[in-house]
């Protein structure tokens, strides 16, 4: 008997301690999102979203070129990271039981785990280096490259969760092996591919370090994608260091409108995971 | 009746395991063939030889011969693909694809292969359900993702998805294991009707539905063939002990 009031008392403790664990990662999120809400949302007005900046010391404008800018880059570094990332993870599911699909797989996890700004650096080498001038290819091309490995992994992880008896069913058709992986497997875990790409999007859409020596941010709309852009996390950061009161308020709600958007690409990711084979 | 499968010397590994030994085996056109035996005797092995499903595990290997209509299936210049074309499957858990409609599971294996002609699908799925006695069932919600059905259904949908690609041949592997007695009673209805116009090779456990729907049956040992024969003869009078010890239960 007092053994087993021993243990309840433990288990007690225990159970309380977690909780207390799960509550306290809890408090940093939403004093945060407390925050960012309370300062953001005063400094937020329709002009946020339809001004240019202004020069310094004349008040009010906004931050539209930021978030066009912002937009365009996560839109251009999609178009070649989603594509590569999931036929990336095509492999390692179908064809990467070996030994070249171990040493993907590593180099893969190796590069998720190199700091972003590393990877800044190594895109204004391969880009702005050459072309002489920073732009919005080589930003595109630094959020790719920090995109690939997430899309890739789960990528990965979805395909091989569609059962083998599919694959199976569909060669035994007569389907041929790409028909069969496009059509049928990749079709099947295409809820969850698309998952880790918006996770991958939600994850880049606030990266500011390797736009800072890439896309070098632009306090006007953008000429080509040659040439400078303006990107929300940029603006915010130099928004932010600055003396000027009215800039501090606008780099809250640019914080705010970053914020507001990750978490709306996040529940979309959640809402499309959910009908999942 | 001519002979549709011939099967001489047959050998199927796993890596270096041995599943199948010299299979000598002459399966007639347009009947049911069973193909009984204890777990692990290599009789999906063995019918998976027949449409060259048994080469894409790792490591597999098959050597021999399979004549369908009196060319060998394993000679290098044979595509796998045509091969499958002219064998269909059905498996032994119901695997419609999940992410399809009705209509688009059974006419995967026609879109797939670069059918476009819509009017053409509509009538093979139409036939096909019809010949699989699923049409009056879903006739009304072609739409709707195929794993919706019931088990006995989705089955029966696996077999339209299997018909819609005009095979000579249809495999069977253990089709009802899963299944309830009311929809196995159906699956076996429709076996019988299928082989007026099929060959059919059914591998199953249950014995007595290898007496209901078969005409010809073989009792797979180890990876050896040890009786083949008539049905009926199989099991009233097998000449094989092993045989015999098998299907009065003794083991197995």
């Amino acid at each position: 008997m007092t053994t087993y009031k021993k243990r309840k008392i433990i288990d007690k403790t225990m159970c309380s301690i977690a909780f207390l664990c799960a509550f306290l990662t809890l408090v940093p999120l939403i004093s945060i999102f407390g925050y960012v809400i309370s300062k953001g949302i005063t400094s937020i007005n329709l002009d946020f979203f339809i001004h240019l900046p202004r020069p310094v010391g004349e008040p009010g404008g906004g931050m539209s070129n930021a978030i066009a800018g912002s937009f365009i880059l996560i839109g251009l570094s999609c178009l070649w990271a989603v594509p590569v990332g999931i036929l990336g993870g095509v492999f390692l599911s179908e064809f990467g039981n070996n030994k070249i699909g171990a040493t993907v797989r590593f180099i893969v996890d190796v590069l998720n785990g190199v700091p972003s700004i590393v990877i800044g650096i190594f895109a204004y080498t391969l880009f702005v280096l050459p072309m002489k001038s920073f732009s919005a290819i080589s930003g595109a091309f630094a959020l790719g490259v920090i995109m690939i490995p997430t899309i890739m992994r789960t990528s990965e992880e979805m395909l091989r969760m569609v059962p083998g008896t599919l694959r199976e069913a569909a060669l035994a058709l007569g389907i041929s092996q790409f028909r069969t992986t496009i059509s049928i497997v990749l079709k099947t875990a295409l809820p969850g591919v698309v998952t880790g790409i918006l996770l991958a999007v939600a994850r880049i859409a606030g990266e500011t370090a390797p736009l800072l020596f890439t896309a070098f941010g632009n306090r006007f709309w953008h000429q080509n994608l040659n040439q400078p852009i303006a990107a929300l996390p940029l603006q915010i950061f130099a928004y932010a260091i600055s003396p000027f009161d009215d800039w501090h308020r606008q780099a809250w709600a640019g914080a705010f409108v970053l914020i507001v958007m990750v978490f709306l690409i996040s529940l979309i990711s959640r809402f499309a995971l959910r009908r999942k084979i | 009746m001519k002979d549709e499968v011939v099967v001489s010397d047959l050998n199927a590994y796993f890596g270096n395991v041995r599943a199948l030994t010299n299979i000598n085996i002459a399966i007639k056109e347009k009947m049911a063939t069973a193909i009984i035996g204890p777990s692990g005797c290599g009789k999906s092995t063995f019918i998976r030889c027949i449409n060259r499903l048994h080469e894409l595990v790792t490591n597999a290997k098959v050597s021999g011969k399979v004549l369908l209509g009196g060319s060998d299936i394993y000679s290098s210049e044979v595509d796998p693909i045509q091969i499958r074309r002219k064998v269909g499957m059905v498996f032994q858990r119901p695997n419609p694809f999940p992410a399809l409609s009705i209509y688009d599971n059974v006419a995967a294996g026609l879109k797939l292969n670069g059918i476009k002609t819509k009017d053409h699908i509509d009538d093979i799925v139409e036939q096909s359900l019809k010949m699989s006695t699923l049409w009056d069932e879903v006739k009304d919600k072609l739409n709707v993702s195929g794993v919706s059905l019931s088990g006995g259904q989705q089955q029966r949908l696996c077999i339209a998805r299997a018909l819609a690609v005009k095979p000579e041949i249809i495999l069977f592997d253990e089709p009802c294991s899963a299944l309830d007695p009311i929809s196995t009673a159906k699956i076996e209805e429709l076996i019988f009707k299928l082989k007026q116009n099929y060959t059919i090779i059914i591998v199953t456990h249950n014995m007595q539905q290898a007496a209901r729907v078969s005409d010809d049956t073989a009792f797979f040992l180890m990876g050896e063939l040890i009786e083949f024969g008539k049905t009926q003869d199989i099991f009233t009078a097998p000449k094989d002990k092993k045989t015999e010890a098998y299907i009065t239960g003794r083991f197995g």
